[in-house]
């Protein structure tokens, strides 16, 4: 692994350390968050898929009745049928929070709320099967409207986790082994200049020793000199 | 206050207009891009899109992908399911997880 380009110097390795403690820390944290995420979006997600399986079917039943109805009826007396609806529908958004990944919540309101009232047309000249598909239609809004809050949801989060996982990793595999590889070689760095530094400085002391010996000799010389003489 | 739309071929939305909610007649694929930019823009929290359609404009789905509002949901159209919805699911799985967990059962 790489080490960073810093000087080895104490100061750098202070610093290094105190980032690689940083590091450490916010790998956990970052760990711990990804894990509660995936606990939650996998509940979230499971629930999304069964519910479009639900909506789905639903649907498919819907459809086959108003192709009916449409098949009975002529174009025009389907589209004036349904063309201005008695009901209208209008949605309140708010969001919700989990583990920092706002999601969206919605509350839709009918404008009437009475369940006969869904019917925009008068009896008398449509098919029993445009009831039935319009009926359906209006049983399956309110896990249609679910199933848009959970797959929100779920797209969201994914991307969260995405995002979370690559921190994670970012962290775990190039940061701090980078970090603690720098580490090491300021490390190493410092004490083989401490190692040098001693050795020098024994050798220096060594060479004052000579010095000092071969001085004393020499004046013990001149001493014994001066007696004979 | 939002509002609900479902873009799709006439007779795949025209029973969710009796409910009251925004319908988009659209055949052909450029004018549901169109509507679906528009309404996206407009305060349109909700966006149901039939899967014949969305086939077509992946593109413009994705980037609708990661915001907050609208909610692209996609709904099979009159001719049954084509199965994007379903897969759509499972690509944020394998896109939080890494792989998908949940294809076997």
């Amino acid at each position: 692994m790489a080490r960073l380009n810093v000087n080895p110097t104490r100061m750098e390795l202070t610093r290094l350390k105190k980032s690689l403690v940083t590091a450490r820390r916010g790998h956990k944290l970052l760990k711990d968050k990804r894990d509660e995420l995936m606990k939650q979006f996998l509940e979230i997600v499971k629930e999304n898929r069964d519910l479009r399986r639900n909506v789905e079917e639903a649907l498919s039943r819907a459809h086959k009745s108003f192709t009916i109805a449409s098949a009975v009826m002529s174009p025009e007396m389907l589209e004036e049928a349904l063309m201005y609806p008695k009901q209208s529908v209008s949605l309140a958004l708010s969001k919700r929070n989990i583990m920092s990944v706002n999601v969206p919540v919605y509350d839709f309101k009918t404008k009437n709320d009475d369940p006969a009232e869904i019917f925009p047309y008068g009896f008398a000249t449509t098919s029993g099967e445009l009831d039935e598909a319009v009926q359906a239609l209006s049983d399956i809004l309110q896990d249609m409207l679910k199933l848009a809050q959970l797959e929100k949801a779920a797209q969201m989060m994914a991307q969260e986790i995405e995002k979370t996982r690559r921190r994670v990793n970012a962290l775990e595999y190039v940061m701090i082994p980078q970090y603690e590889e720098t580490i090491k070689y300021i490390r190493m760095k410092l004490d083989e200049n401490e190692r040098g530094n001693l050795s020098r400085l024994m050798k220096v002391k060594d060479m004052m020793l000579e010095e000092q010996r071969k001085a004393n000799i020499k004046h013990d010389e001149e001493v014994a000199a001066t007696y004979k003489g | 206050m939002f509002k609900i739309a479902v873009i799709g071929d006439r007779e795949s939305v025209l029973g969710f207009k009796a409910l009251g909610l925004e319908t988009i007649f659209a055949d052909e694929v450029p004018v549901a891009q169109e509507a679906l930019h528009r309404l996206a823009n407009e305060k349109c929290a909700v966006i149901y899109l039939t899967e014949q359609l969305a086939a077509e404009m992946k593109d413009d789905l994705d980037r609708y992908t990661d915001a907050l509002r609208p909610a692209v949901i996609l709904i099979p159209g009159k001719s049954g399911t084509l199965g994007i919805g379903m897969e759509n699911v499972y690509k944020s799985v394998e896109r939080a997880v890494g792989s998908n967990i949940l294809k076997n059962n």
